[in-house]
């Protein structure tokens, strides 16, 4: 089947960056002057083709052998230096087609939601064109084919989430947790470029194919090269994926538009990392170290976020934590080895968690601008599709079967049960039951029992109108069906994504897995699911006063949880404050002082060679021409004497 | 012998008078000073073959050129104290300017006497020019191979011409202000 | 050839020294101006000489131009004089000192 423009979609594959770059230019350049519905339009059809194509691409894809399913286009030289070549060229294969997948179809139905949000918003035009930038950026990242190329991806990505979560710069807030975004992001970013060097060094290009066909030959499985190599790829990964220790600026991320939430927690950005990891997962394979720590910083971060999303009031910050959690998760899938898991997982994730956030979103429209779950309560007959939407969501997260977070997560353990060992299914198990808890505390706190909302808020509390609901429902679907493209067995994500991972390692090997076990562990996880809800329930419903009478009981632990732990205090002393402490030294005594001395001094002495030398100008101009005469003379009697 | 002497006499003559153009107090003295150094000049200038430029430095500058100098002197019309002005600012600049100028006599007196010259290689001997004529030879040449720069030179005085009215007329606009 | 053509260079010498002396001690712009023409007068029989010493008329033709310049410079430099003379109310150098800091 030939389309009209050529051979195949995957020519076409940089259409699916340029509409959304086609968004942007339009909207950054014309947007003030376009009435609000063509800027909506614009930004959203931008996404929307690209999806369209994505979808074609992947159509073509799929009538390729399983084998042949790599497509590379290179475009042109972008940078040609010595022996260092760096091609802007895109890669398609099944791992960018489902990233892309994700990224665009997600990413519309965010821009559809965003129209209906954002409406009153003055700067309407200024969110779609960084909101289409934002997705520009990402399809960017997961469609190069080089790493440099795939860093200008990055810190696309970087510089849109800060332009986003300080969106409503004149809050003071917002743009600090916008910097904050920013700057953590630094630190990642700083290790990812040390690895780009370091990759370059060993192997003497940056390019995806050459590398990792190169990789096998030019390291050792375990050698420290490769240990370092993954270790800084990694620590690019932690950053932008939000993980232990550089987490702490995706929770401030809030103060960002609630859609911009969901852009970046479900589709973009945190994802990124998870992606990243995937892609060189033949680096990362050659490295146990690294796996290991992978596996530990993932597993770590998503019990520790999961306990923090535990106390939370602020229905954001809980999601927040929940999508922390759950990226820890991923790590913990791919630190197994398991990296198709990890990205089944990130799939069905952006499902539910774009739809959590688009449904607190449509809660906080709703309540006009509360966020607070204490002011909240028994909004389900308020806002009921928002309610069955957000259940939907719950059920997801909470891995109830059969939504889409059951089959991921419940992959994820078995993973972890039979490649890794009983301490890495604890803290999975664990985190689980976080979850589970956490999330359907938000629920009853927020749609059940009895309202808390003051009088004023509870007269103006309205469902959504459709441009909110609709992306509600289209996620719903997919967070119920989503989890069927990875069902065990028959698992059409695992077979899609296999020839990505690289040879001699078969993403998950769940399918050798006994059958008894698996559903073993399928019951265990649904229990321990169960177990959390009915937590929750006898918490939030049936005994409402059991939270404080806990929390007064274990007030100590209560209060370093309900605080974050401290984390951002200590970073606080560790980093900031010396940081500042330093900066402030450099400034007022090394800039002020000596530098700024250097230049004034020599200001000085010019001036005041000036007042020396301006006495020669007497402005008598009989004075003048005895100078000269006397220059004059001085020639005369040196071609006297010289010549 | 008769052309030494004219030399020695004429010589002198330009030399004091040339100190007296300097030294007068009075413009018009040094005015009329100049015009016999000039005329002095020109008989330099008969002596050395060349009579059309002595009759050009006769007709030209000490003619026209000395008759603005006059003119302006009367159109300034300017007082004893206007002339002597305030007191002198730079008391060391005459003598200065003195012994300079005869270190600088001095100098150029050096140059010259130890200058070597080569020989004559021009084809104008003063028989040729005597017998062709002096002006007819500077005529040939202006309009030959100086036909340019006569040009130009016209040019010039047009343009001088020009900016001595600018220059000197009233600024009308200014004073109806 | 009774006189040697040395002798007019000195006597050129001379009277340019004197032209140059003339400008710098005298406060009268007028006078500095006829020093000055002093000086060209100077240069000017130093190019006869030079002319006639080559058997050359190109250094007749020089002081021609020369006098054009003279001329036009003395036209120019009066015009000056003169406006300066309405603005100032003087012709005394040593009174225009506008320019010095």
């Amino acid at each position: 089947m030939s389309n009209p423009f050529g051979d195949s979609f995957l020519d076409l594959i940089c259409l699916v960056l340029l509409f959304p770059l086609a968004g942007t230019i339009i909207n950054g350049f014309l947007g003030k002057r376009l009435n609000k519905s063509i800027v909506g339009f614009v930004g959203c059809a931008a996404i929307g083709l690209s999806f369209v194509v994505a979808v074609f691409v992947l159509l073509d894809l799929l009538k390729l052998s399983p084998e042949h399913r790599v497509f590379e286009k290179d475009y042109f030289t972008w940078i040609g230096s010595g022996a260092f070549k760096a091609i802007a060229g895109l890669q398609v294969d099944p791992l960018s087609v489902v990233m892309i997948l994700v990224v665009t179809g997600v990413g519309f139905l965010i821009h559809v939601y965003s129209i209906g949000y954002m409406h009153e918003d003055e700067s309407f035009y200024r969110y779609f064109t960084y909101l289409n930038l934002f997705t520009f950026s990402m399809l960017l990242l997961v469609l190069a084919n080089n790493f440099l190329l795939m860093f200008i991806g990055w810190e696309g990505v970087g510089l849109c989430s800060y332009l986003l979560i300080g969106f409503w710069f004149e809050k003071k807030s917002a743009s600090a947790a916008g910097m904050k975004a920013f700057i953590v992001n630094r630190v990642g970013d700083f290790g990812f470029i040390l690895a780009i060097l370091l990759i370059f060094v060993t192997f003497g290009t940056i390019d995806f194919t050459e590398v990792f066909h190169a990789a096998p030959e030019h390291l050792q499985i375990g050698s420290s090269v490769a240990a370092i190599i993954t270790l800084l790829l990694f620590v690019g990964a932690v950053g932008k994926s939000a993980q232990i220790p550089l987490y702490t600026w995706l929770p401030d991320a809030m103060e960002g538009p609630t859609p911009v939430s969901a852009l970046i927690h479900a589709a973009t950005m945190v994802t990124a990392g998870v992606y990243m990891v995937v892609r060189c997962n033949v680096l990362y394979t050659m490295s146990p170290f690294t796996m290991t720590v992978v596996a530990v910083i993932g597993g770590a971060t998503a019990l520790f976020a999961a306990s923090i999303g535990l106390v939370q009031n602020d229905i954001k910050r809980v999601l927040a934590y929940s999508t922390v959690s759950q990226i820890g998760y991923m790590f913990l899938a791919c630190g197994l080895g398991g990296y198709i898991t990890g990205v089944f997982h990130l799939v069905t994730h952006a499902f539910f968690k774009a739809l959590l956030f688009l449904g607190s979103g449509s809660v906080i429209h709703g309540l006009g601008g509360e966020q607070d779950m204490r002011k909240m309560g028994a909004l389900k007959k308020f806002m009921p599709i928002t309610y069955i939407t957000f259940f939907i969501g719950t059920l997801a997260i909470a891995g109830i079967p059969p939504f889409a977070g059951f089959f991921s997560k419940d992959e994820i353990l078995l993973e972890a049960y039979t490649k890794g060992n009983l301490f890495f299914w604890g803290l999975g198990a664990l985190a689980a039951l976080l979850t589970a808890f956490y999330m359907f505390r938000l629920l009853f706190m927020t749609f059940h029992g009895n309202s808390k909302m003051t009088q004023h808020v509870e007269e103006h509390v309205h469902e959504s109108p459709m441009s909110i609901l609709f992306p509600l429902i289209v996620l719903a679907v997919l967070s119920i069906v989503g989890g069927f493209l990875g069902f065990p067995t028959m698992s059409v994500i695992n077979e899609f994504l296999a020839p990505v991972i690289g040879a001699g390692h078969h993403g998950s090997e769940s399918h050798h897995v006994s059958s008894n076990l698996m559903f073993s562990m399928m019951g265990i996880s649904t229990g321990i699911a169960i177990v959390g809800i009915v937590l929750a329930y006898i918490m939030y419903i049936s005994k409402p006063e059991l939270p404080g009478a806990i929390a007064k009981r274990f007030k100590g632990i209560y209060n370093i949880i309900l605080n974050k732990y401290f984390v951002d205090e200590i970073y606080d002393a560790t980093f900031v404050k010396p940081t500042l402490g330093v900066s402030n030294l450099l400034w007022k005594v090394v800039d002020v002082r000596i530098i700024d001395g250097f230049v004034n001094a020599v200001g000085r002495l010019t001036i005041l060679k000036g007042e020396v030398l301006k006495l020669s100008q007497t402005g008598l101009v009989r004075n003048y021409a005895l100078s000269i005469m006397l220059g004059g003379i001085i020639i005369i009697i040196c071609s006297i004497l010289f010549l | 012998m008769l052309e030494s002497l004219l030399f020695i006499i004429m010589s002198l003559i330009t030399i004091a008078c040339a100190i007296g153009v300097v030294f007068q107090k009075n413009p018009v003295y040094s005015a009329v000073f100049l015009i016999q150094t000039m005329v002095s000049l020109a008989v330099l200038y008969v002596l050395l073959h060349a009579q059309f430029v002595a009759a050009v430095q006769v007709m030209v500058y000490a003619g026209a050129i000395m008759v603005i100098f006059v003119f302006v002197i009367m159109l300034l019309n300017l007082n004893k104290d206007e002339l002597e002005g305030d007191r002198n600012k730079m008391p060391l600049q005459k003598p200065a300017a003195i012994i300079l100028g005869l270190i600088l006599v001095v100098m150029i007196g050096i140059l010259m006497t130890r200058a070597t010259f080569s020989g004559a290689e021009g084809e104008y001997t003063p028989e040729v020019m005597d017998q062709i004529g002096n002006t007819q030879l500077v005529g040939k040449m202006l309009f030959t191979k100086y036909v340019l720069p006569f040009e130009i030179a016209s040019i010039l005085l047009f343009a001088a011409i020009v900016g001595a009215i600018v220059l000197a007329k009233k600024q009308i606009i200014k004073e109806e202000k | 050839m009774a006189v040697p053509l040395t002798w007019y260079l000195v006597l050129s010498g001379i009277l340019f020294s004197i032209g140059t002396v003339g400008v710098l001690i005298n406060r009268n712009a007028l006078v500095i101006f006829m020093s000055i023409e002093l000086m060209l007068n100077a240069v000017n029989l130093a190019f006869v000489t030079f002319s006639r010493q080559q058997n050359s008329m190109d250094g007749q033709i020089f002081v021609f131009f020369i006098m054009t310049v003279a001329a036009a410079e003395a036209v120019v430099g009066l015009a000056i004089i003169i406006a300066l003379f309405r603005n100032k109310a003087t012709i005394n150098v040593d009174d225009i000192n506008i320019m010095k800091w």
